[in-house]
């Protein structure tokens, strides 16, 4: 199927905005709901423009209330819409914590799939933009312990609008992450129209057969340029952007490690209870036999993160990454 | 605030009409189905505390002494409007046409208990306090986006006003004048805590006023007030005209549920003082006595009806079908994940006894 289809370079932000048009053109059960999403655009400008194709009862101005808007979008969900829902930052989602954890993630189980919340909430994650305390929060992994929610991030253009509109078409609740310091740090051409990139799966971003490193969102690129930085010292490292958290892609990890032996996992969130433990067990339950080395993880660390004057200290640096190259291809 | 939002009365503790503009619009028919329901929520909710005693059904939460509230609500709603409950209020779901049986079944801690009869739009209790009621905003807002005339209803307590999903509920009700009915119960206890201590405000009707919608405090055993306010509330919310917050003053006879003692927290004389003086069901007995609408064989053919009935659900509660393992992990998504379906595939190995 090699049809030419028109591209628009675009940078992470704007992909995810198109995602959101493109539904919701194709498709009139989907609405846009949060703070400042409106006339605004979203703080991000994610949903510029939206509201004006779309009008104000599709795009939907809410009050200042994560608990409010995302139990009123659940209920919006289970009577026959698709709400997306705009969280400004990850670290102003605990008050919506319960709705998403005790009812968004568990009706369909609670009632046998009589009812059903296809939602997704999207939120920009991440340190290293110089944001305030509590904007600059990747709890991904309170999400992925979640059971009945997906969790999605992205860390290109492309995947971002690919990954949306399957977030979107999902019948149950997806958890979307958009890394901040991605949002406009570089660009790529991005196919217009509806395509979609299917949740659960990674991406191969470079091939070697010494290491694998393994990351996520705004670690993807820390990964690529500690691998190319070992490549010059001649280790070539398999690089994994796992795209979506939950569930993981076991089979790519799995073949990659088994490849390689070796594995380094980037993970900027906070280490104990990380989504790097999890990859960790699959590494365990895969592939024990085939490890050379232990696993390194680079990570956050657990502490709050911290203020912007030293997010640097605290976030993974590619020099720590190829510190962890280095230290599982000489063990 | 009291004097500002009075406690509607349609008839008094002695059964009399004290609203006598209601008197062509009670006739016979709807008093025999008022107290017809009455009885059956009664009987099914005393059983329930006894088949807890007995071990045939886990903790319960029982409502004897708030049945007018429920079922004054409930019988209110049309066939196509949705019902958000509490864990409290399946008297409401029950007169709203939820099946017995799979009440029962929730009891017996089964998932098929969530489940309405097909076309009830009556979600599973809400057991986080007053989180359902964001979801009753956003259930009749999408309504409303459809344009349907149907509206919402959504039950929760006194102690539920002190939660943040309550006000986030209201507030996002009133910006988006939703079709939505927040009705509470104030049975004057959260578990232990008395209202006095979990308020400092006079009533929970005055609560509207900060979101611009009609408060309206009524008296929550007299099922003729509840069915009649509830009505308008529910009329205004079909007509565009958005929410109301209704308080339905009333009381828990017992204890918050099986698992506790009432005795420990407050004097149960008030209880039996109450029951004597205010009971949701004598209250309408007198009331039909008063109006020439009551017979006592026909009162005695509804005891001995709605104790079958209850019995018949009993019977098939008891009979349903043994819950399978393979449902914990089949309904958590649409398609499983790999890793539900690794867990159980291989909690099933272990069970047949393939993996040693």
């Amino acid at each position: 199927m090699t049809m030419a289809v028109k591209t628009n370079t675009l940078t992470l932000v704007q992909a995810v905005t198109d995602a959101m048009r493109t539904m919701l053109r194709e498709r009139d059960d989907v609405l846009v709901l949060g703070e400042d999403v409106g006339k605004n655009g979203g703080v991000f400008r994610a949903t510029d423009g939206l509201q004006a194709e779309f009008g104000e009862d599709r795009v939907i101005d809410t009050p200042l209330s994560e608990a409010g808007f995302t139990g009123a979008a659940i209920g919006m969900a289970v009577n026959g819409f698709r709400p997306i829902v705009e969280i400004q930052f990850l670290g102003f989602i605990y008050p919506a914590y319960e709705q998403i954890m005790t009812h968004a993630s568990r009706i369909r189980s609670r009632t046998m799939g009589h009812f059903t919340v296809p939602i997704v909430i999207r939120a920009p994650y991440g340190a290293g933009v110089r944001a305030p305390e509590i904007h600059c929060d990747s709890t991904e992994a309170l999400f992925t312990h979640m059971p009945g929610i997906k969790v999605v991030c992205p860390s290109t253009p492309y995947d971002a609008k690919g990954l949306l509109i399957a977030a979107i078409e999902d019948p149950d609740p997806v958890l979307f992450l958009e890394p901040m310091r991605c949002y406009r740090s570089s660009r790529e051409e991005v196919p217009e129209g509806k395509y979609t990139i299917e949740i659960g799966k990674g991406k191969k971003l470079r091939e070697g057969d010494d290491v694998t490193v393994i990351a996520w969102g705004a670690m993807v690129p820390v990964a690529m340029k500690a691998a190319e930085e070992a490549a010059k010292k001649g280790i070539q490292a398999d690089v994994i952007d796992l795209r979506t958290l939950y569930p993981l892609d076991r089979d790519l990890i799995a073949e990659s490690v088994q490849k390689t032996g070796r594995t380094v996992i980037v993970q900027e969130a906070h280490a104990t209870g990380g989504v790097a433990n999890d990859i960790v067990s699959i590494i365990n339950d895969t592939s024990f036999l085939y490890q050379k080395a232990p696993v390194e993880r680079v990570t956050g660390f657990d502490v709050p993160v911290p203020f912007f004057a030293l997010e640097d200290y605290y976030l993974p640096t590619p020099e720590r990454v190829l510190h962890a190259i280095e230290k599982a291809v000489k063990f | 605030m009291e004097q500002q939002f009075p406690m509607i009365q349609v008839m008094n503790n002695d059964g009399e009409l004290v609203m006598t503009e209601y008197r062509e619009q009670i006739t016979k028919e709807l008093a025999m189905t008022f107290y017809r329901h009455l009885m059956r929520t009664r009987t099914f909710d005393r059983k329930c505390v006894s088949l807890q005693r007995q071990g045939r059904i886990g903790t319960y939460a029982p409502y004897e002494g708030q049945e007018a509230a429920q079922v004054g609500s409930a019988l209110a709603l049309k066939d196509d409007d949705w019902l958000f409950p509490t864990y409290r209020d399946h008297g409401a779901t029950m007169t709203f046409g939820h099946s017995l049986t799979r009440i029962l079944l929730y009891w017996r801690g089964r998932n098929e208990g969530c489940v309405p009869p097909n076309g009830k739009k009556i979600f599973p209790p809400s057991v986080p306090i007053a989180t359902q009621l964001p979801h009753a905003a956003g259930a009749a807002y999408a309504e409303k986006r459809k344009g349907t005339k149907n509206a919402a209803i959504v039950y929760f307590g006194d102690g539920a006003t002190s939660e943040g999903d309550f006000h986030e509920g209201l507030n996002i009700a009133s910006v988006f004048q939703a079709p939505v009915v927040f009705f509470n119960q104030n049975n004057q206890y959260a578990i232990s805590v008395p209202i006095t201590k979990q308020m400092n405000s006079q009533t929970i009707a005055q609560k509207a006023l900060a979101y611009d919608i009609p408060g309206v405090r009524v008296d929550g055993n007299d099922v003729l007030a509840v069915y009649f306010e509830t009505q308008k509330a529910l009329e205004r919310a079909r007509n565009g005209e958005g929410p109301t917050l209704i308080e339905a003053i009333t009381w828990r006879y017992g204890a918050h549920t099986t698992a506790d003692d009432p005795t420990k927290y407050r004097n149960q004389d008030e209880s039996k003082k109450r029951r004597e003086l205010a009971d949701p069901i004598q209250r309408l007995e007198r009331f039909m006595k008063r109006e020439g609408f009551w017979d006592e064989t026909w009162a005695q053919s509804v005891q001995e009806e709605v104790g079958r009935e209850v019995e018949q659900a009993i019977t098939e509660m008891e009979n349903y079908p043994e819950a399978k393992s393979d449902d914990m992990f089949d309904y958590v998504f649409a398609q499983p994940t790999w890793t539900i379906e690794q867990q159980k595939n291989e909690y099933n190995a272990w069970k047949r006894g393939s993996i040693r």
